[in-house]
């Protein structure tokens, strides 16, 4: 049981929380092995690693969601045994979970108190002073949201809110965020971390996972590097550098992220004209050529992913059109824009992208079932073959093809919704966040992969948070702001400044 | 973290909460004036619907779809369904039965609480089956149906209880008024009340709408789900089991087909009272409301003397009406929302 | 989740095997293999109570009497694996029964009236599919309310009153045998539709569709399926089957009646479930849905015959199997997970 501990900057003896050679499988999958990590009072520890690395089974283990197979959980020094959140929630732990955890039904106020409501006299609850406990919260947090009203219909950053608030909303010794800046914009993660430098002051631990390192050197002491469901190293912010660190996350040095290959600009093959669906966004036009990779900026909830929703058909804008090489779309029929030549690889791989009951085959070929039958028949055959050459192509790493979806990591069923609308062999593919929650090495496959299909003529529309990534691949970047189109940048024009300041509504530049 | 600074609540928040608390009452207030409507003009078609035998008649017969009604709503909101309740209460209505016939003297104490229990360990059947057999509500509750109502006639074996052979002090249960309100009534206020508070003001019954609105959120909240899920089927058990007696006290006959088929009117009561089938939001009230008027139409259409064949139809349009109603109001609350979300973001 | 790393090609000759050989495995692994059990065990128990029980003569009547449910339980399996349901069916085969009456009575022949009562039972079924899917409402709240209203509405029709003067060629065709067989005519037509529904279902794009909505409908539609009318033939087709149900009905007892098949569309759901179909939609076959049938039939014929167990047991064998078939599983898979966890804990670490 004494084994040594991985070189430890913390001083084990004072850690508020510890694990130690923690592990836990899911069926035959190891999602974590060799998990140590201590918190200690004042301490703000990053947690890094690529997804599918073993932090967010990590976090689950110390929020009591699920039970480690073997190895050690110390609170105080004491071993303990969480079996459901509330053991973890008693003994002073608050989690921020990525996965939304919200009641859509009922107010903010009774999502913040759920479960520890404040009692009156018979125990009933005393609504008086949950609505000013929670008005409280929200105050602090600097967001002006009214405490009544129910959480269904806010946007992703006001839910977000509701989550932290919740997370405070108790004494907790132990602050675990996962992720927690994600739909945040840059005036709310500032609020967000001074309410964290406030909790280091009081004694509190944290541990902040976010895939933004930049936010990670500016708040953060220590660092604990995940790498394959194991813990690999674990030092002081101060010792490290944002490229040391990725180095330690991926476990090799990196090539260029983003390979741009030329390819030659033909004839538009999208074009939107003054599109609209209100509240959302508005009187949006722009086109996308063929050979060409667009991107489409702006911070979240700047209704990018709405447009390109509208686009696909997905939902019915309420003025405006879409056309495709010239023929217009009808409005709210995804079957039409597929059959148009249109490709959506959608934001949210698990809900919208794969179905991830049904095997890996099916999901590859679900665009292409008419083309795989005979008779009405579909040929069985056929499909494997498709599915197996659409695999080779993207090298996708996979056990049976009649597995299901959900047993592929994120980059692996990233990399099956390509396929699928690759074998539609698109025009235009849309992609929404594509390289999000996937690993470094996949990552640089997607783009790589964009380039090529740009230079083999395919229209390429990119919706993306990540500014790299919008910098290295377009050739030209829209920016949305508030729901309306601020500014279409050329390659050379667009750099950082120029983007962020259309992005949040400094600049206005007319858009095409 | 005490954090308690007086704020300046934004401009439109008031405005907001009245609006949103505004819909949520607007649902209960609706089925009142409805009810409100279909008694008028009952009444003004026919006077003597509104005298008092008809009236006690129409409370009486909807006293115990609402207690089963309060049932189906503990259950419903946590996103579940009991599919069973009728089978319980028939089960439950013979055990009354079946003691009183045989020992006329008992304590009708007793005779209630044996029917409670008898209901409530059914409903701990349902819920175990449930929570730690992780088999869907509807599929547990459908083969319980099945089950309980097998038990039933296996134990009558084709016999009935008859008035006769009940004592009268339960039989006046079903049939007496203390104050001019009927004893069922009352009982059946009662119920409403505590059950209603509870799911209301207590953190238990605030649990069982966080469970069913993000059941997932609730485990990570913190909050007991399979205890609070069992609950709700123990509570729901119990008060189907309490109708049993008091359907027995009302009717004095009971034989094994005693509540066939109650399941789907029950659950037709809770979802028209705003109850949303798939759990979050409704409450006891809403249901009981609803019972009563499904039993109105029912009543005001004898009255009418409408062909009764309407009355199966009438209900099945009712309902269909409501949810369609909900849905598109729902749609609006939803893009207010939407709205106001934006508005503040902009 | 770095488990998967075999070459592509192990991976392409697994697949093949998969499909070949593997299907007798993976069948074998299932739900469908245990009810072929209980269907034996079934089966022998019924002979043991009976000397009737595998005859030709029991056969017949056995498989009469679960015709319809078995008509309305194979289109019911289509809309449960979309992950829908459907209770009014059973209330389209009285409303059907009901307009078969009234038409009758009117003096139209049977030729005609049998096509209208099914496109009556598709109206009726694409109502409830309109709501679903073009209003968004829950279908079991839908159905809830259809139930009452189509049951309502045969009772409009018809009354309490019946109708028995039906011409005796057609209730003979609906009661009588195939070609002089033991195998009753309404088998047969039962054996049509389910090869129908299993070929459309197992292999045809449309087919693939339901399953892809069932598990996970957004992402179906986000493939451009289209959802919404998948499910909107889904819910007519239940109806017209159901309708049909109706005129099968009718016609096998000569008597039309608005409360006929009260209560039928527990019985249909209760055998779509125990034929291994998930409640909550994406999985679940056809065999698996007759095979369930086929035990459901044999244990009603077993415990009729029987002259030492009531028939009332029918309904609590039936309600514990149909929590079983969910139980069971659920619980095997319990135990395994449990067994590996305690395998895979580090032996020298002891008991905590």
């Amino acid at each position: 049981m004494d084994r040594p501990q991985t070189a430890s900057v913390i001083d084990a003896a004072a850690a508020v929380i510890e694990l130690r050679d923690t592990s836990k499988s899911y069926g035959a999958v190891q999602a974590l092995r060799d998990g140590n990590l201590s918190l200690r009072p004042g301490e703000v520890r990053a947690l890094l690693g690529e997804n599918g690395a073993g932090k967010s089974t990590l976090v689950k283990v110390l929020g009591g969601v699920v039970r480690r197979d073997a190895g050690d959980m110390l609170v105080d020094g004491e071993a303990v045994d969480f079996h459901s959140p509330h053991d973890a929630r008693d003994a002073g732990i608050a989690v921020i979970y990525q996965e939304p955890t919200l009641f859509p039904d009922l107010s903010i106020a009774e999502n913040v108190v759920m479960g520890y409501h404040p009692l009156g006299s018979l125990r009933r609850i005393d609504r008086g002073l949950m609505h000013s406990r929670v008005q409280g919260l929200l105050d602090r947090l600097g967001v002006r949201l009214d405490p009544e009203r129910p959480v269904r219909g806010l946007s992703i950053a006001d839910q977000q809110i509701v989550e932290i608030a919740k997370a405070l909303s108790f004494e907790a010794r132990v602050l675990i965020m996962d992720e927690p800046t994600a739909a945040l914009s840059g005036p709310e993660v500032e609020r967000l971390f001074s309410v964290v430098r406030t909790l280091r002051q009081e004694g509190a631990a944290v541990l902040f996972i976010s895939h933004r390192l930049d936010e990670v050197f500016a708040i953060c002491d220590t660092v604990t590097v995940m790498r394959d469901g194991a813990v690999v190293h674990d030092a002081a912010i101060a010792d490290m550098t944002p490229d040391e660190v990725v180095k330690r996350m991926v476990g090799r040095e990196l090539s260029t992220l983003f390979p741009k290959q030329d390819a030659e600009i033909g004839e538009p093959v999208l074009s939107v004209h003054r599109l609209t669906r209100e509240g959302v966004f508005f009187d949006v036009s722009f086109e996308v050529r063929a050979g060409e990779i667009v991107a489409l900026a702006g911070l979240v909830g700047a209704g990018r992913s709405e447009v390109a929703r509208a686009i696909f058909g997905i939902d019915r804008p309420d003025a405006g059109h879409v056309e495709v090489s010239g023929r217009r779309l009808p409005p709210a029929r995804p079957l039409a824009a597929m059959r148009a030549g249109i490709g959506f690889v959608p934001e949210d791989r698990r809900q919208q992208g794969l179905v991830m009951d049904l095997s890996v085959a099916r999901n590859a070929t679900m665009t292409r079932m008419g083309a795989l039958s005979r008779l009405g028949l579909i040929n069985g055959a056929a499909e494997d073959r498709l599915a197996l050459e659409w695999a080779k192509r993207l090298q996708l790493k996979f056990h049976r093809l009649s597995d299901p979806a959900g047993f592929l990591s994120g980059g692996n069923q990233q990399k099956v919704v390509l396929a699928k609308w690759l074998a539609t062999e698109p025009k235009l593919l849309i992609l929404d966040e594509p390289t999000r929650g996937i690993d470094v090495g996949t990552k640089s496959e997607v783009h790589r992969l964009m380039g090529e299909l740009a230079s083999r003529g395919v229209a390429v529309l990119m919706i993306s948070s990540e500014l790299p990534e919008v910098l290295g691949m377009a050739d030209r970047v829209l920016v949305m702001h508030e729901g309306r189109l601020t500014a279409e940048l050329s390659r050379d024009e667009a750099d950082e400044e120029s983007v962020i300041r259309a992005a949040t509504g400094q600049l206005r530049a007319a858009a095409a | 973290m005490s954090v308690d600074t007086a704020s300046d609540v934004p401009a439109d928040s008031a405005k907001a909460r009245r609006y949103t608390e505004w819909v949520f009452r607007v649902r209960e207030l609706g089925i009142v004036v409805a009810l409100g409507l279909l008694i008028a003009v009952t009444a003004i078609l026919e006077p003597r619907f509104i005298e008092t035998d008809s009236l006690r008649n129409l409370a009486l017969n909807a006293s115990i779809f609402a207690i089963l009604a309060a049932g189906q709503t503990l259950v419903l909101v946590t996103r579940n369904v009991d599919l069973s309740v009728g089978s319980v209460l028939g089960l439950s209505a013979y055990l009354a039965g079946d003691l009183l016939s045989s020992h006329p003297g008992m304590a009708l104490l007793l005779v209630f609480l044996a029917g409670i229990a008898l209901g409530a360990a059914c409903g701990l059947l349902n819920g175990i089956l449930v929570t730690w057999g992780q088999v869907p509500a509807l599929v547990v509750t459908l083969g319980t149906l099945y089950t309980f109502r097998g038990l039933s006639f296996l134990w009558t074996n084709g016999k009935q209880v008859n008035a006769e052979t009940l004592p009268d002090s339960f039989l006046n249960l079903g049939t007496d008024s203390i104050l001019g309100v009927p004893i069922l009534v009352i009982i059946a206020l009662v119920v409403l009340v505590i059950v209603g508070q509870w799911l209301r003001d207590y953190r238990a019954g605030r649990e069982l709408y966080a469970i069913g609105s993000n059941p997932e959120g609730a485990r990570l909240a913190g909050v007991r789900s399979e205890r609070r899920v069992l609950t709700a089927f123990v509570l729901a058990g119990a008060l189907a089991g309490l109708g049993g007696v008091l359907f027995t006290a009302r009717f004095g006959t009971v034989d094994a087909t005693a509540g066939v088929g109650y399941e789907l009117t029950v659950i037709a009561a809770a979802v028209v009272g705003g109850v949303a089938i798939f759990g979050g939001t409704g409450s006891v009230y809403g249901a009981a409301l609803g019972a009563l008027l499904l039993g109105t139409i029912t009543s005001s259409l004898i009255v009418l003397r409408v062909e009764a064949f309407w009355q199966q139809a009438a209900i099945g349009a009712l309902l269909l009406l409501t949810i369609a109603f909900d849905r598109l109001i729902g749609l609006r609350v939803d893009a207010a929302l939407r709205r106001r979300s934006a508005r503040r973001a902009g | 989740m770095q488990a998967e790393t075999a070459t592509l090609d192990e991976a392409a000759a697994a697949g093949r095997d998969e499909r070949r050989a593997g299907h007798v495995r993976a069948f074998l692994a299932r739900w469908e293999a245990l009810l072929i059990g209980l269907i034996v065990v079934t089966f022998a128990v019924g002979q043991a109570l009976s000397s009737e029980f595998l005859t030709a003569d029991s056969f017949t009547t056995g498989s009469l009497d679960l015709s319809e449910v078995a008509l309305m339980a194979l289109a019911l399996t289509l809309v449960i694996i979309a992950a829908e349901i459907d209770l009014a069916v059973a209330s389209v085969l009285a409303l059907s029964s009901a307009l078969m009456a009234e038409l009758w009575n009117q003096g139209l022949p049977l030729e005609l009236i049998m096509p209208i009562c099914i496109v009556a039972g598709a109206l009726c079924g694409a109502f409830n599919g309109i709501l679903v899917t073009r209003l968004g409402l829950p279908s079991l709240a839908v159905t809830i309310g259809t139930l009452a209203l189509f049951r309502g509405l045969a009772f409009v029709v018809i009354g309490d009153a019946s109708v028995t003067d039906f011409p005796g060629v057609w209730t003979d065709r609906a009661f009588g045998n195939f070609l002089g067989t033991f195998i009753p005519n309404t088998l047969v037509l039962i054996a049509v539709l389910a090869v129908a529904f299993g070929v459309v279902l197992h292999s045809t794009p449309f087919g693939r569709s339901i399953y892809a909505i069932g598990a996970n409908e957004e992402a179906s539609y986000f493939s451009g399926l289209r959802v919404k009318r998948i499910k909107l033939i889904l819910f007519t087709v239940s109806g017209a089957v159901a309708a049909l149900a109706g005129i099968v009905i009718t016609l096998r007892n000569s008597t039309a009646a608005a409360n006929v098949g009260q209560g039928f569309e527990l019985t249909a759901i209760t055998a779509v479930l125990l034929g291994g179909v998930s409640i909550f939609g994406g999985r679940g076959t056809i065999v698996g849905v007759i095979l369930a049938l086929l035990l459901l039939g044999g244990i009603q014929k077993a415990l009729l015959l029987s002259q030492s167990i009531s028939s009332y047991w029918i309904q609590i064998v039936t309600g514990i199997l149909l929590v079983g078939s969910v139980l069971g599983p659920n619980l095997a898979r319990r135990v395994k997970e449990t067994r590996r966890r305690r395998s895979s804990q580090n032996p020298e670490e002891g008991p905590k």
